[in-house]
């Protein structure tokens, strides 16, 4: 008796774990297609909740852009007349990559002026200090190292 | 080491606490709508008020137009109803879509709350509101007498904002 109820209450444990799944599952006929839908849905951020991909969102705008992306697929749209699609309705902001373009160009320019510029000061401050140690001895100098040197070697 | 080169280090650091600083107060959620300066998609639907009377986007040429995007669901909506019923009696034209709502609830809304609109696009699926990037109610949009979406609403439409925001970007397309 004690067993056919926890059984029944893993039962309905499971029950309520398939009832909070509320994100509904498609199903494909070719495997690319589903794999693009799992793409386009996870690289679109859902208007409404800020930072939740619309593939992993509850909100009812998420659930309308998937079911969107979804048709658009079955007619044979491209990646990117998708994208577009969602880009002239909802904005940049859907993206997660944001396209490169003249608003964009500081956003993606600024890591790689920064690789660049960092790459040179490393580079200068080596030949700098490269420099500095050949120059760092006058002759006066080099003249005492070497006597200190040939003392040491003849006794 | 050049010694001025330290500088660089507090420069810096004020530089970027500077940048974030002017960020706190922002709304993360404001953006512009993707449709600004671009034309009211185009559409067909029936009415909420008369299920025979078809109606495309050709309604909203000719005058200046509030669209308000809203449901009988959505709670801001109904706070939103006195404002609209003020820009009315300014004698705005007020067009209403009547989003993602079931036609006998929509209209008991209307009866309840007040009805501003000169008629209500009826929008179950909520096909036009997709069209228009709607992603909650309410949201409202200043069509110009072209037909070319001119201000863009985001939620609820305070009392303060009547005079604020929304009458003075009705007179300046008018």
């Amino acid at each position: 008796m004690a067993l056919m109820r926890l059984l029944a209450l893993l039962v309905g444990l499971l029950v309520n774990v398939a009832s909070l799944a509320a994100i509904e599952v498609r199903s494909f006929d070719d495997p690319v297609l589903e794999r693009r839908y799992a793409d386009l849905t996870a690289s679109m951020r859902c208007p409404l909740c800020e930072n939740q991909a619309i593939d992993d969102s509850n909100a009812p705008i998420a659930a309308d852009m998937r079911q969107r992306v979804f048709e658009l697929l079955q007619e044979g749209q491209s990646d990117s007349e998708i994208v577009d699609h969602m880009v002239t309705r909802f904005g940049e902001y859907i993206l997660y990559n944001p396209r490169l373009e003249n608003r964009t160009y500081l956003l993606w320019g600024v890591p790689i002026a920064l690789v660049v510029l960092a790459t040179l000061l490393v580079i200068l401050l080596v030949r700098a200090r490269r420099h500095a140690s050949s120059q760092a001895l006058s002759d006066q100098e080099r003249e005492r190292l070497a006597a200190l040197l040939n003392r040491k070697r003849s006794s | 080491m050049k010694r001025w080169l330290l500088l660089l280090l507090p420069l810096g650091f004020v530089g970027i606490a500077l940048f974030f600083y002017q960020g706190l107060g922002r709304d993360p959620t404001a953006r512009d709508s993707a449709l600004m300066a671009r034309a009211f998609p185009a559409f067909e639907a029936v009415t909420l008020e008369d299920a025979n009377r078809r109606v495309d986007e050709t309604l909203l040429r000719g005058e200046v137009t509030l669209v308000n995007v809203w449901g009988e669901w959505c709670p801001a909506c109904k706070q939103e109803m006195p404002q609209l019923l003020e820009l009315a009696d300014h004698g705005i034209r007020m067009v209403g879509v009547n989003y993602r709502d079931r036609r006998e609830k929509g209209r008991a809304f209307l009866d309840e709350y007040g009805d501003p609109f000169e008629l209500n696009i009826f929008d179950p699926e909520g096909s036009l509101g997709f069209d228009l990037g709607v992603y909650g109610a309410p949201e409202t949009f200043l069509v110009d007498a072209d037909g070319v979406i001119r201000y863009h609403h985001k939620g609820y439409i305070a009392p303060s904002d009547v005079q604020a925001r929304i009458l003075p970007e009705v007179e300046k397309w008018r």
